[in-house]
């Protein structure tokens, strides 16, 4: 290496930003750099958006990622003539004084610096070798190198990292101490602190197989999924509500659960994305992987009125394919659903094909969501079983066969009913014949629909306040008038008559036969409320009508409207019923209804007969005469109505209520089902859901690396998910094992976790973590497997301390000579200041709860407007990672330290140091009540105050306090106890925080001090921190 | 500490996740070691005439027919059919299902104001009065019809959720000058309409670091998330505990050398002082009455008005991006009464503030800009308007803006912007460029890509309505 080299090299580190590995390898490199490492990145930045992969958008017919288009005749001349930086243009371009000719062109902003200039220059010079992207060229498992160190190297991963320490001029940081190793396993495995006295024993523990005993054990715990859960459901976008305009709810908790329940028992990542993707689609799919399916209803999705069902469509398809590139294959193919990839080989139609994949979920493009998946506890399916059971034993045709002597009286009971039936009835012509309408309309929109005895029923979701109904009747004869029954119904209101306030008014009848109205001499009813007679029906004013008094009395009420002159309708014809109800009181339009025509000369208000129209003939008929199928009838009906049978109706209604309150009430999920012909799906040209002129395409995967074709007929969601870890797959292990290995030193092999794609960042260990790829894959898949490696190397257990002078020469931490140390995740923040106070309630899965949140916090919320209710008892100390997460208003604590609304993959949250966090840690209730629950802790502890607080440092970081911070507790601690001891109002008002009832065995004034001292505890960094 | 050392470097390349190069030099020149004020990502690209910009979103998606657009033709028209050629193949949102499409006229007169004579609807007394301070764009187009994500849009430049807003690109790469105060304020009003949700993904930060998210301040409760005291917890029982907290930090600091702790404590001390600094920024009680008159705001109601006058005390604390979103212009029914009672909520307090800063001198290096996230149709939905987007009406005042003028035109109907069309992304450049950004060269890298908040389309700033 020439010293030009070295220096550029030097200047390139600093500019570029400490993490930049390439740059830092290329320091270190020779006279040949590498296409993979050096020169690509370069080449993908400045130069593919114009001469890539993407057809539309090339200039000057030149493609530079591939060696055919580089050195492709261009007319005399070519991009790159390997060898000589004469004849490449490609140099030439860059080195131009010319302003025209100078590439990349002023205009994008992005020059060339001298050290990338430099590595271009020296790639071409040596040749101009073309390698593929590393990502897209096959794992191989590289053997470890020949490097060791005792006391570091524990397995290969240390080999591959000593090695190349030892290429930089580092070494490796010594061996944490044990209180640091227990705390960081804790932490990172399960994601709560270890209590003081496991730390004491482990530190105590000198056996050689005491750490690897540890792993197991965390690894066993049931926390472990938990932790691992935050770090999935970031990456497939999981919340509790559908993301847009109303962000309504959505419970599909379930899937939370089944990812908690996956890593606890080790479900083997091929198999946790084949249930994900598609366990709907497995033959005898269980209940478990049908609940993993949900994963392709996590997107965001809307009820906005006015929404446009295609264009949602298209929205939530590139959500899909945004997310499933993302999230298992570490790619950015969503970039390629308004154009071809402009730095990775994908194309438009790869999205589109992709998108295709989802295309037969079963889902409405706008509206609410329906569950399609019931999830009843084990006790309550038993309790709906018995209540089956019940129901069934106790139908009244059986409770009658099992008690003859009731059998009797019911019979009895029966015929005089049938009487009295009989005799409201009539026989003769001129009687009252109820007629079922048709062509019902209400003006507001309610539904009105007919019941079996002829009768209407008004319901549904709209209830205006003034509303005109339409009906019309088949009659036949000379119709000589109309009865109109208001009638009582268990829906509405009392009870009563109508659905307001139970009472109603017709203020217009009109009868129209022919398109002409009928004239009517009179009207008379069996009640009239006073101020409103029944004559008010047929004046044609609209301010006045008929009532019924319905909101004092739950009452039938009968009109009678007779003809002037007979309506002769011969053998068949119509009559239109308006009634009209424009009444300034509001909603008092008649809940149930029932019109009936008469022939007789002198119509009669009287009311009809109280039984379903099709039993009208069979009453008629003499008892000894009916068939059996009249007798069955009358008395199935009768059971219904007879007073003797009440209480076993009674029985019956309240079973079958309580099982529709527990169906109403189960956990359900959103899962992937199909439909019977999947969406069409088209390439939308630039992205235009309203373009219908691009081509139909098939689920199909990339092309570019799809490796075998695919089988007959239409690929599925199971074949997707087959390729996704195909042991061909490149991109699948590498992503996951870059993230697993980010979990546990704070960063990437490769640093870009979210994109392996060709402006991602080139790993700083390639071979390593193809050897961790290759591990997993050839592994069987095997998480804990991997995470066990990673965790009981040497690497995982150095200081993340280090020597002064090696972190100065690797500040960024590039080369692992030390370990990360970092602030905990939202959620982790919570739950082990929740761990530490003892407050934290360690239940596992469940619907997501509600901890405190400031009121009307949710207040922009709408469609319905709604208030965040906290939970009670003990759902208010859960664990961060079930509190429910609203995408348009995370928890604001959560949302202080970065936790992500989940509206898309996120492979990388941002660690802030900012004053909301502050404000958090020191005044959010659950902060204080957990400090309060802390101090009762350390206030009973065994100790004089020194003592006590030297328990509870230890308690909140794992390790003694020290002389000084000792001080600084003591002073705290007896500034404290002396202002509440002057002022126990205050004290009592400390205490009062929070839901839990303090402690009543402590001093008031002693407890708040110590509070405050608690407070300080967990609001210090290291409490919160994995070091 | 010496903001050199490498141990400084590396806590800022861990905690600014992917900040670029200039931006880390940028910020270590400009950065004192103890002080964690962010100063900015970048310097400005050339002399910025707007210091800060207040923006005040109508949402809900005013009708620019009953704004600021006049067309004497709609009137003509009112009740007829609307003509096919306007609305074949145009995205529609409500009115999708709609028999027919008949035209509404305006619902209120116009009238000619200030010596400009800009036409303004005659709901908005007040803002006629500064007719000649304003520079109205009546040719706004946007890509998104429906609420949400046409908020997103018109806030992040696309619709796909995740991506920073304009309050937190400005304050990312231009940091602020509150000391006690964070950078990007967000304050919200209701009434005059249906209240449409607005979620806070609006003044998100998305992929830029989380510091740069908005913070909201209410009007009821803790004026800022968390920033009272405990109860029973006085301001000097607080103090003892951050001297603590602080304390306890620097021991462990002084083991590990981690620069991270040192941030933590200078964010400590920071919320102490937004402690004291919130309550006394939202307590308006101390205003004069005829400020108050002025904007006909009563302290804690927490109206357009007194958060308009809140925008002004944020200002003058040096805040950098004031966002007032007013829910109150949903009038799908009813068009003609949502206008004349939202107007009344939103016309004096608009014209008050930049009377107001006018007085102070402010407005000449503060950005005001007023309008919602789309228009109106020139079509009747019942006696309302639905969404529309092909056309609508915004105006922009103060720094470096051109007073009384208009820029852009509709198409005699106020369907579809038809001269010197304005889109979304030019609005933000124009923005950007007031405040010193040349819009194409502030980018930050995500997901390998170099992003900006004016997208990869042509994005111009409109160079006609500036001074």
């Amino acid at each position: 290496m020439n010293i030009r080299c070295l220096h550029l090299g030097t200047l390139l580190v600093l500019a570029s930003g400490l993490s930049d590995t390439v740059s830092a390898e290329a320091a270190a490199g020779g006279d040949r750099p590498s296409f993979r490492r050096d020169v690509r990145p370069i080449l993908s930045d400045k130069c593919f958006s114009c001469h890539g992969p993407d057809e539309n958008t090339r200039e000057a017919d030149l493609r530079l990622d591939t060696p055919e288009g580089a050195r492709a005749d261009l007319g005399g001349y070519a991009a790159i003539v390997p060898g000589n930086l004469e004849k490449s243009e490609l140099i030439q371009r860059i080195i131009t004084d010319n302003a025209d000719d100078l590439m990349p062109p002023e205009k994008f902003h992005k020059p060339l610096t001298a050290a990338e200039f430099d590595t271009l220059k020296r790639w071409v010079a040596s040749g101009g070798e073309y390698e593929s992207h590393w990502a897209y060229t096959p794992i191989t498992r590289a053997a470890a190198p020949d490097a060791e160190e005792p006391g570091f190297v524990r397995n290969d991963i240390d080999r591959f990292l000593l090695a190349a320490q030892r290429a930089h001029g580092l070494r490796p940081a010594g061996e944490a101490d044990r209180r640091t190793l227990i705390r960081r396993l804790y932490l990172d495995l399960t994601g709560l602190p270890p209590s003081p006295e496991t730390v004491a024993a482990f530190e105590k523990n000198d056996s050689p197989t005491a750490y690897e005993e540890l792993v197991d054990e965390l690894l066993r715990s049931k926390h472990f999924g938990e932790r691992m859960a935050i770090f999935w459901l970031d990456l497939v976008r999981y919340a509790d509500t559908i993301g847009y305009h109303s962000d309504n709810y959505m419970e599909v908790s379930a899937y939370r659960d089944y990812v908690i329940d996956a890593f606890n028992e080790n479900l083997t990542y091929d198999r946790f994305t084949l249930e994900q993707l598609a366990g709907d689609l497995l033959p005898e799919a269980t209940q478990r992987q049908r609940i993993a399916s949900g994963y392709n209803r996590l997107l965001q999705t809307t009820e906005e009125g006015g929404a446009q069902p295609k264009e949602y469509m298209a929205i939530y398809a590139a959500d899909r394919v945004r997310n499933v590139s993302e999230v298992w294959l570490g790619s950015t193919l969503g970039c390629a659903q308004c154009h071809d990839h402009k730095y990775d080989p994908f194309t438009m139609r790869d999205f589109y094909s992709m998108a295709a994949f989802f295309a037969d979920i079963d889902e409405n493009a706008v509206g609410k969501r329906q569950p399609n998946l019931k999830l009843p506890t084990p006790e309550e399916e038993a309790e709906m079983a018995d209540l089956k059971a019940r129901i069934e034993a106790g139908a009244l045709v059986k409770v009658l066969g099992r008690d003859a002597a009731l059998a009797g009286k019911v019979a009895a009971a029966q015929k005089q009913w049938e009487a009295e039936q009989v005799g409201r009835i009539g026989q003769s012509q001129g009687d009252w014949k109820p007629v079922k309408p048709e062509g019902l309309k209400s003006s507001g929109g309610q539904d009105l629909k007919v019941q079996p005895d002829g009768s209407v029923l008004a319901s549904g979701p709209r209830n205006p306040n003034q509303d005109n109904y339409t009906a019309v009747i088949k009659a036949s004869g000379k119709v000589t008038g109309l009865r109109l029954e208001a009638l009582t119904h268990e829906s509405l209101t009392k009870k009563s008559l109508a659905r307001g306030n139970g009472n109603f008014v017709i203020t217009n009848l009109v009868v129209t036969a022919g398109g002409k109205p009928v004239k009517i001499a009179a009207a008379a009813a069996d009640y009239e409320q006073p101020g409103y007679p029944v004559a008010h029906l047929i004046d044609a004013d609209p301010k006045t009508g008929w009532a019924g008094n319905g909101h004092v009395e739950a009452k039938n009420r009968t009109a009678v409207l007779t003809f002037a002159e007979p309506v002769d309708l011969g053998a068949g014809g119509e009559l239109k019923v308006d009634l009209h109800h424009q009444s300034p009181y509001s909603q008092h339009h008649l809940g149930r209804f029932r019109l009936s025509v008469t022939e007789s000369a002198k119509p009669e208000v009287k009311p009809g007969a109280d039984i379903p129209l099709d039993l009208i003939e069979a009453i008629a008929v003499a008892p000894d005469q009916r068939t059996p199928a009249q007798r069955d009838a009358l008395a199935a009906h009768y059971q219904t109505v007879a007073p003797d049978l009440e209480p076993h109706r009674r029985d019956l209604a309240t079973w079958q209520k309580r099982l529709e309150d527990i169906d109403k009430g189960l956990r359900t999920m959103l899962v992937s089902a199909s439909l019977k012909e999947p969406r069409m799906t088209r390439v939308l040209d630039r992205g235009n859901w309203m373009d219908e002129s691009g081509d139909e395409v098939q689920p199909r995967l990339p092309e570019f690396l799809a490796g075998q074709e695919p089988a007959a007929g239409r690929a599925t969601r199971l074949d997707l998910a087959r390729w996704i870890t195909s042991p061909d797959n490149p991109l699948t292990a590498r992503a996951f094992m870059n993230r697993l290995w980010k979990l546990y030193f704070g960063k990437g092999i490769s640093p870009d976790v979210g994109d392996l794609g060709g402006q991602g960042k080139m790993p700083t260990h390639p071979e390593l973590l193809d050897w961790l790829a290759a591990e997993f894959r050839d592994g069987g898949w095997d998480v804990k497997r991997m995470v066990k490696l990673i965790v009981t190397s040497g690497a995982y257990r150095q200081s993340s301390v280090g020597e002064a002078a090696v972190r100065e020469k690797d500040p960024g931490n590039v080369w692992l000579a030390r370990q990360g140390r970092w602030r905990l995740e939202a959620e982790l923040v919570r739950d082990t200041s929740l761990e530490v106070a003892g407050l934290l309630v360690d239940d596992t899965g469940g619907k997501s709860v509600k901890p405190y949140q400031p009121a009307k916090f949710w207040q922009h919320l709408n469609f319905p407007a709604r208030e965040w209710e906290n939970s009670k008892g003990q759902d208010l100390y859960r664990r961060g990672l079930y509190t429910f997460w609203c995408r348009s208003f995370p928890h604001p604590a959560m949302t202080a330290f970065d936790a992500p609304s989940r509206e898309e993959c996120t492979a990388e949250r941002p660690r802030s140091n900012t004053p909301q966090q502050a404000l958090v840690l020191l005044n959010d209730p659950v902060y204080v009540e957990a400090s309060r629950a802390f101090a009762a802790r350390i206030a009973r502890q065994p100790a004089d105050d020194s003592g006590k607080l030297a328990w509870a440092w230890e308690a909140a970081t794992g390790r003694p306090a020290a002389e000084n911070e000792r001080t600084i507790l003591a002073q705290l601690l007896a500034s404290q106890q002396k202002r509440y001891a002057a002022d126990t109002e205050s004290a009592k008002l400390l205490l009062a925080t929070g839901d839990s009832p303090a402690p009543a065995d402590v001093d008031p004034a002693q407890l708040a001090a110590w509070t405050q001292v608690a407070r300080a505890i967990l609001n210090a960094y290291e409490t919160t921190s994995r070091f | 500490m010496n903001p050199f050392s490498p141990s400084r470097r590396a806590f800022l390349n861990r905690s600014t996740v992917g900040i670029g190069s200039l931006a880390l030099t940028h910020r270590l020149l400009a950065d004192s070691a103890l002080s964690d004020r962010w100063t900015g990502a970048i310097k400005p690209h050339h002399a910025p005439k707007a210091k800060r910009v207040i923006f005040l979103c109508q949402a809900g998606g005013p009708s620019h027919l009953e704004t600021f657009d006049y067309k004497p033709k709609l009137d003509e028209l009112n009740g007829q059919p609307m003509p096919e050629s306007f609305t074949k193949g145009q995205p529609i949102a409500q009115l999708q299902n709609a028999k027919e499409l008949k035209i509404l006229g305006h619902q209120h007169k116009f009238v000619r104001a200030g010596q400009s004579g800009q036409t303004i609807c005659d709901q908005f007394p007040h803002i006629a009065k500064i007719a000649d301070d304003i520079a109205i764009v009546k040719s706004m187009t946007t890509m998104q019809i429906n609420h949400d994500p046409a908020h997103t849009f018109m806030n992040c430049g696309t619709q796909i959720s995740g991506r920073p807003c304009m309050g937190s690109w400005i304050q990312y790469g231009l940091g602020s000058e509150a000391e006690d105060l964070p950078g990007f304020v967000v304050l919200t009003s209701v009434g005059g309409g249906q209240n449409q949700p607005i979620a806070s993904r609006q003044w998100h930060s998305g992929f830029l670091p989380s510091r740069f998210q908005g913070v909201q301040f209410h009007s009821t409760g803790d004026p800022v998330l968390y920033v009272g005291n405990p109860k029973g917890v006085s301001r000097d029982d607080q103090r003892e505990v951050v001297d603590a907290v602080n304390a306890l930090n620097r021991s462990r600091h002084e083991m590990v050398d981690d620069p991270e702790i040192l941030t933590r404590i200078t964010q400590y001390e920071m919320a102490f002082r937004m402690q004291a600094s919130v309550p006394e920024l939202t307590d308006l009680s101390g205003e004069p009455q005829h400020v108050l008159d002025l904007y006909g705001a009563k302290p804690g109601d927490g109206s357009f008005a007194s958060n308009c006058l809140l925008a002004r005390r944020l200002a003058e604390r040096g805040v950098r991006f004031i966002h007032l979103y007013h829910r109150g212009w949903d009038h799908h029914g009813n068009v003609k009464g949502g206008i004349e009672t939202t107007s009344k909520l939103v016309d004096r307090g608009t014209w008050a503030l930049i009377e107001d800063l006018k007085q102070r001198d402010m407005l000449k290096d503060t950005l005001i800009v007023w309008g919602g996230e789309f228009g109106r149709t020139p079509m009747a939905q019942g006696t309302g308007r639905d969404h529309h987007i092909k056309g609508f009406s915004i105006f922009l005042a103060g720094a470096g803006i051109k007073g009384g003028v208009s820029h852009g035109e509709t198409d005699e109907l106020g369907y579809n912007a038809v001269i010197d069309k304005v889109s979304v992304h030019d609005l933000h450049a124009t923005m950007l460029h007031l405040l010193g950004i040349d819009h194409e060269r502030f980018t930050y890298r995500f997901q390998g890509l170099d992003m900006r908040l004016t997208g990869v389309e042509h994005a111009r700033v409109v160079s006609e309505i500036l001074a």
